[in-house]
């Protein structure tokens, strides 16, 4: 079933790669129906997903050979969290391949690339074999790639291959510790249930730190944490916008996917005697990316930065759940379900946000915020979908952004009690951001350039109004999400 | 004298002479026929290896050894010969001597064959010979056209030197141990006698020798220009066939010597490390694309270097070894099928916009060169998976970060070249070669993927495999 998920999308790509004079209405319609089939087929395994308390780590667990003398098969099976994270992937991905995009060029390729995008991030969530994980891991990059290289605007290449570039040292360095890690097993297995369940690395000091620090590296990297989070804002700005929503949405959460999943998982001891570094690289995260935000004129790498923020919010929980190998269970628990509702959550808020901001890109070709103004008189659809958003995104209650923070800092509170205290200062500083975005952007006066500035279309309105319901949903009645996440995090916690 | 264990080789020298026979006398429309004479003479030579697997034992009074590093060393060397034949009849379509060509092909790939199996010093050098004087042969076919005649003569030149330091480091090891025969050398060896620094610049030596063909550190510098000048069936062939068969050579030279003894496998480190970098490093700012892969080849041969140097250090040395060769020769092979295939373009920006004039090309460049870089899931990445796990696991962590590093500058250059295809305008016309070499230029893009993805049973293949003395 999980393997069927990954399959759509790449048949659709391959699909729409080799069907000749497809129109780009007709290649859209392809893409659209694809991406909302393997949505569809998520949802039936969300259905039969048990959250009982004596369910099974993994569920819908399937397995194939393919390297038997390495220990490497294609193994796929879901706990709550990759479930969740799988979910709100496939559901972004929809909006952002359903987003009006004005004539892009050769349409089949850019909606091939979208589709082999979405099967190789559902496969990162979905498999548990760590050699076919980094096989997706550096799939994402190609993909990525070429997406911003073909289809970005401005220096478009130069900031593809410095992403590119960027994040295969991060991945490279994953990969070598993935070696280290393996070669621990005898025999060796790239299996993740059997390295989760053996723990190869208790009571192997250097080693141990030395593999941890090739993960960590390379999953700030694509986190990104600072201060390797410097191929972001120029990957961002070039890209365009369904493409920034997937790479802010998606790909991001790969690397704090893979931090939970590998390290956190695989050497609880060695991750216990580094959590804190790691929280305090979050908190530089939290605040760099929140002051460097503020300072930002560009809309586009406004947002940009409050990823940053945002993930170290992530990391930060993350961090905290994982600082001890016992006591305050219930604590570490709600830093880690809130670091989980935070990839969630983030997904979807940023997603929207640089969807509106590719919208701005469609309508004016800039990113200057000094060039907007006023824009809720002409554009007040526009306006209520950027609003709803901002909010979010600054934590307000009732919005998905304020259940994720609330439990990591609630959480973090009982384990780093003075990180948990400067780090709600990024919190501060985020909706100042946010609230001067929308004064400079939407309020105060209407530039004359911009008098005949349209609103939302039908088709973008009805993608930010799904967008932002779930976003609603999340944050009034959190329920369903949580019991989804909470059913994995115990488990990943108690061992 | 067992003459059957040699048949493969032999029915190499009688598809030649018959080639040869075959060109004197056909007519000029007909020279392609001497490709299907080699083609031929390759299959049947194939069959013939394949008769011989699980053996492992020398033979030939110990000069020659038959054991699984050889016969899926010589498989390959066979698979990449046959690779670049089909590269060679549009190529060489107006040459009056084309049907020689495949006679001198074949006694290259003899010579790398030769290289693979030898078990003896002395075989060893008349291989690395047999090979060198082919070589240039190959490199300066072109011989009215001065880069081609260039790359030819720097090749010979080079070759001329590293291979009297051959013969030199042969005569030092034969002096010091008594013998040339790889198996009493080991013995020797094993008790602790005859060591001295003498024995260490006599092995040095030779390893150099070996390293000419191979294309590494301090004996590459022939490889750009040969990768550049000669024709590019040629240049596929000298950038990959013979270094299949030195791989295994300097593999069995090395694990003549235990592991801790004489300094030997530091030595084949650094030369690793030197190797892989200068190569990456030189690729870096090539505006031409043929000399660009030129220098990626010479980055590869440093991977390669690393299993080498782990060998008897860690149980899965030569199943590394083994399939990086194969990943390398399959992602590098189809890089110069595609360059034939587009008649040999070689500025970079002739390259422009490739990706809408002809799309399927541009994509089996970029596969090969994801390849060429270990991207995922080409075979190129089995294959440096495989180096990394060994070479960490033989304990030469440093070597394993550094050659991730090198990959990361490496994709520097190929992602500029992938770039320059999909995302500029194309400059004209972009004119292709005949329809041989592009059905090899698409064998070989699916092969990258498709060898992938069958992976499981060739690393089973590897791993039972041994390699003699």
């Amino acid at each position: 079933m999980l393997t069927l998920a990954i399959l759509i999308p790449i048949l659709g790509a391959l699909f729409l790669a080799f069907m000749p004079n497809t129109s780009h209405s007709a290649a859209r319609i392809i893409a659209v129906a694809t991406s909302a089939l393997t949505f569809l087929v998520l949802l039936i395994v969300w259905a039969g997903f048990d959250t009982g308390a004596g369910a099974p780590a993994f569920q819908f667990y399937a397995e194939a050979p393919w390297i038997p003398a390495l220990g490497v098969a294609w193994r796929v099976g879901v706990d709550g969290m990759s479930l969740a994270l799988s979910l709100m992937s496939a559901f972004l991905f929809i909006g952002c391949i359903a987003w009006p995009m004005e004539n892009p060029e050769r349409p089949r390729a850019y909606y091939a690339w979208f589709l082999f995008l979405e099967s190789v991030s559902l496969g990162l969530f979905m498999v548990l074999d760590l050699l076919i994980f980094y096989v997706f891991f550096d799939l994402s990059l190609v993909g990525m790639f070429f997406l911003i290289g073909r289809w970005g605007h401005g220096d478009a290449q130069g900031a593809a291959l410095k992403f590119f570039i960027y994040t295969l040292a991060g991945s490279l360095a994953i990969l070598l510790a993935i070696i280290g890690l393996v070669l621990t097993m005898d025999p060796i297995t790239f299996d993740m249930r059997a390295l989760i369940a053996a723990q190869p690395l208790a009571g192997m000091d250097l080693r141990g730190g030395l593999i941890l620090l090739g993960f960590v590296a390379g999953f700030a990297i694509k986190a990104p944490l600072f201060p390797v989070h410097t191929w972001l804002p120029p990957a961002h700005v070039m890209a365009p916008g369904p493409a920034s929503a997937i790479l802010a949405g998606v790909l991001l959460k790969m690397g704090t996917y893979g931090l939970v999943r590998i390290p956190f998982q695989m050497m609880r001891d060695t991750f216990a005697d580094y959590a804190l570094p790691l929280a305090l690289v979050a908190l530089a995260s939290i605040l760099w990316g929140a002051i460097v935000a503020l300072g930002q004129t560009d809309l586009k790498r406004r947002i940009a930065y409050t990823s940053v923020n945002h993930m170290g919010y992530t990391v930060l929980g993350i961090a905290a759940a994982g600082a001890l190998l016992s006591g305050s269970e219930s604590a570490r628990e709600m830093a880690l379900t809130g670091a989980v509702v935070e990839m969630v959550a983030h997904g979807l808020i940023t997603g929207a946000l640089f969807l509106i901001a590719g919208g701005f890109w469609a309508r004016a070709e800039t990113y200057d915020m000094d060039a907007y103004g006023g824009l809720a008189k002409v554009a007040p659809r526009l306006t209520t979908a950027a609003v709803i958003a901002s909010f979010a995104s600054l934590g307000l209650p009732g919005l998905a952004g304020f259940v994720a923070e609330v439990q990591i800092f609630v959480g973090t509170f009982a384990v780093f009690p003075l990180i948990a205290a400067i780090g709600l200062l990024g919190i501060l500083i985020t909706a100042a951001l946010f609230l001067r975005l929308l004064q400079q952007v939407f309020f105060g006066e209407l530039p004359k350039a911009r008098e005949g500035f349209p609103d939302v279309s039908l088709r973008e309105g009805s993608i930010l109004a799904a967008i932002l319901a779930l976003v609603i949903l999340i944050g009034i009645y959190p329920r369903w999400l949580l019991d989804l996440i909470g059913s994995s995090t115990s488990a990943i916690i108690g061992g | 004298m067992p003459i059957s264990d040699v048949f493969p080789e032999i029915a190499i020298i009688v598809a030649a002479v018959l080639a040869l026979l075959f060109a004197v006398f056909a007519p000029r429309r007909l020279q392609a026929g001497a490709a299907l004479v080699a083609l031929a003479g390759i299959a049947i030579a194939i069959v013939l290896i394949l008769a011989q697997l699980g053996e492992t034992r020398f033979t030939f009074s110990n000069t020659w050894a038959l054991d699984g590093a050889s016969l899926w060393a010589r498989l390959m060397i066979l698979l990449g010969a046959a690779f670049c034949i089909l590269l060679s009849p549009g190529w060489f379509r107006t040459d009056p001597r084309h049907g020689e060509y495949y006679t001198i092909l074949l006694l290259a790939t003899l010579g790398a064959m030769t290289m693979a199996g030898a078990g003896d010093l002395l075989q060893l050098t008349i291989a690395v010979l047999l090979s060198s004087v082919t070589g240039y042969t190959l490199a300066a076919w072109h011989r009215d056209w001065a880069l081609s005649v260039e790359a030819g003569m720097k090749y010979f030149l080079m070759g001329a030197l590293s291979n009297a330091l051959l013969i030199t480091g042969v005569t030092l090891m034969l002096g010091l141990l008594g013998s040339t025969a790889y198996a009493e050398i080991k013995t020797t060896l094993a008790l602790g006698t005859g060591l001295s620094p003498l024995l260490f610049v006599g092995f040095a030596l030779t390893i150099t020798g070996v390293a000419f063909k191979l294309g590494a550190v301090p004996a590459h510098a022939w490889l750009p220009d040969v990768a550049e000048g000669a024709p590019v069936p040629s240049a596929a062939f000298l950038t990959v066939v013979p270094k299949i068969g030195a791989a295994i050579a300097l593999a069995r030279l090395v694990q003549l010597v235990p592991p801790e003894m004489l300094g030997l496998r530091p030595l084949i480190a650094v030369l690793a490390a030197a190797t892989m970098t200068l190569g990456n490093l030189a690729a870096f700012w090539q505006d031409d694309m043929r000399r660009l892969i030129g220098w990626s080849s010479v980055a590869q041969a440093g991977y390669v270097l690393m299993a080498v140097t782990v060998l008897g250090l860690s149980p899965d040395a030569l199943t590394a070894l083994l399939a990086f060769i194969a990943s390398y020769a399959i992602g590098n092979l189809t890089a110069f099928a595609v360059v034939a295939y587009l008649r040999g373009r070689t500025a970079l920006s002739d390259y422009d916009g490739l990706a809408k004039q002809r799309p399927l090309v541009a994509t089996v460049l970029v596969i090969s060169f994801l390849s060429l870089v270990g991207i995922p899931p080409t075979v190129g990445f089995l294959g440096k998976l495989a180096l990394f796990l060994t070479t960490i696991e033989g304990g030469y962590l440093w070597l394993a970060v550094l050659a991730a590093a090198n990959t990361v500058a490496s994709l520097f250059y190929y992602a500029r070249v992938m770039g320059r295809t999909y995302f500029n305008e194309p400059q004209g016309h972009i004119a292709v070669l005949d329809r041989s070499s592009g059905s090899a230029m698409v064998i070989g893009g699916a092969l990258v993927i498709v060898a992938a993805l069958l992976a499981g049973s060739a690393f089973v293949a590897f791993e039972a495999s041994r390699i003699l003395p």
